[in-house]
């Protein structure tokens, strides 16, 4: 919401951030890469923990300097956050540092203490994570009983008397058809709805191009984000759809490095939690000038604050509420930065996906990776049968 | 825009002041507001309104704060509907009523 006095030269609220601001509006905070979940689409290729994460001193400075900066709250995430044994102290120092906390989990460490104690600091949001309306398709995506990890905890922070709850869930061709099912999941919890773009980044490249909504869906989420409004969050991240014609509510416009920021479990400051890359690396909390220094000073977040061209889009009649989509999306998927978003509502990203290599070496890979080696399963040889009983127990045949 | 919706207007001749729970942080074009208990942000745009703002709590009214700052009359009513929209999102709060507000926590704004 914008407040001043109706003045028909106030440039745009847009304009103004475009260029910048001293701090960011909040920011997104990865305190571990180590997840109990090593789930397809993870964001962050998180899985295991990495010995250089930041310490709770380390941890506790960075707060300082938010207060600071009046950075009025963090959306904290992973890796899975509450898996760091100094979380709930983080969590508490944070909040009586005048920073709010929104956080992500996925459910496994809500037992009905931690859910009192969430609900018992106002300045504290939870975010389950939840990307089917039924075990089927979450768990496919999530991994076996995570569906069930998730309502346990929202059943925990509804019986704690939690409320405001976000219900988290990033759209993907298999979930989109359940929209009306996670409503309805989400007001019997009394929670709300945070519907969220799967975007090619960390491990979530390797699934995109199976997982992300068809043509015919993505028109489908815009009606349905239109009739629901305000009821339904989604942290800004479908404004490549306004281009359909009108703005959903949000900002509409690329904040990366410009009104939010990543922080990640190491101290490296990326232009956007879905940048986790060394083009978007900007520097680290550790350097001589803090978090501060990095938000003002370094040289990649000052090209993105600087006039952006529009490109291959600036001759696009919907330039204007699109602004060419999702910087991450187009960097992940190989198309130039300049041109349209990949998922671009009049087909002109579609275009250019269909002449990239089909082996994807044309495709910029994380940088950073933590995921869990993968598991083979390990193949049994059949069980043949023992030369003789001696073989298979040095006690066959004995009997006391 | 506050101006074209009926609504609560801020009465100009009572007192008026931040909600405990409100934080306000200086910007280039104004000033961002962010109310912890509602979660809601808003943005001001004009630095006179901002100044207006601050001077709030040592003014006997808003007009006095208004009168401060130099607004001429004929721009006095589009100050008064912004303040009246930013006490309708509980940005504002009469200075009377702020003592009353039992707010868990409030010490954090």
């Amino acid at each position: 919401m914008t407040t001043a006095p109706a003045d028909a030269r106030q440039p745009r609220l847009t304009e103004l951030f475009e260029a910048g601001l001293d701090a960011p509006i909040c920011l997104t905070w990865e305190l571990t890469y180590a997840c109990n979940l090593a789930c397809a689409h993870c964001l962050s290729s998180s899985g295991r923990r990495d010995p250089r994460e930041l310490t709770t001193a380390e941890a506790k400075a960075v707060i300082d300097e938010l207060e600071a900066m009046q950075v009025f709250y963090v959306n904290i995430g992973g890796g899975e956050p509450t898996v760091r044994p100094d979380f709930w102290e983080l969590l508490d120092y944070a909040t009586a540092h005048h920073v709010g906390v929104k956080f992500s989990t996925n459910g496994v460490r809500i037992t009905p203490d931690t859910a009192r104690r969430i609900a018992a600091n106002d300045y504290v949001d939870v975010q389950v994570s939840l990307d089917g309306a039924t075990p089927e398709v979450n768990d496919a995506l999530r991994g076996p009983g995570s569906y069930a990890t998730a309502l346990r905890a929202l059943t925990h922070l509804a019986e704690a008397g939690m409320r405001g709850v976000k219900l988290s869930v990033v759209c993907t061709r298999h979930n989109i058809p359940q929209v009306d099912d996670f409503k309805a999941l989400a007001d019997r919890f009394g929670a709300q709805l945070r519907l969220t773009r799967l975007r090619p980044s960390g491990r979530g490249a390797d699934v995109w191009d199976e997982l992300r909504p068809t043509a015919g869906q993505q028109r489908e989420l815009y009606a349905w984000l239109l009739d629901h409004g305000d009821s339904v969050l989604t942290g800004d991240s479908f404004f490549h759809l306004s281009a359909y014609g009108r703005s959903l509510p949000g900002l509409n416009l690329c904040g990366a490095g410009r009104v939010v920021c990543l922080i990640d479990p190491v101290g490296d400051v990326y232009a956007c939690p879905f940048a986790i890359h060394d083009e978007f690396l900007a520097g680290n909390v550790r350097d001589a000038g803090g978090f501060t220094g990095v938000w003002r000073a370094s040289p990649l977040f000052q090209r993105l604050r600087a006039p952006q061209t529009g490109g291959a889009c600036r001759s696009c009649g919907f330039y204007d509420s699109c602004k060419g989509g999702c910087m991450a999306a187009k960097f992940f998927t190989g198309l130039p930065l300049d041109g349209p978003d990949p998922e671009c509502v009049r087909g002109f990203g579609e275009e250019l996906l269909a002449r990239r290599a089909t082996d994807g070496t044309d495709r910029p890979r994380p940088s950073v990776d933590h995921s869990r080696p993968v598991l083979v399963p390990l193949t049994r040889r059949p069980p043949a049968p023992p030369v003789s009983a001696c073989d298979e127990s040095p006690l066959s045949g004995f009997r006391p | 825009m506050p101006t074209d919706r009926p609504g609560p207007r801020a009465d100009l001749d009572r007192a008026w002041v931040l909600h405990p729970q409100v934080s306000l942080r200086p910007e280039p074009f104004g000033a961002l507001l962010y109310h912890f208990g509602t979660r809601r942000l808003t943005f001001l745009k004009d630095p006179r309104l901002v100044e207006i703002v601050r001077r709030l709590p040592e003014a006997p009214s808003a007009r006095a704060a208004c009168a401060d700052c130099r607004i001429p009359d004929a721009e006095l009513p589009r100050f008064g509907a912004a303040l009246a929209s930013l006490a309708e999102s509980a940005m504002l709060v009469e200075r009377a009523q702020s003592g009353r507000h039992d707010l868990k926590g409030s010490g954090l704004a």
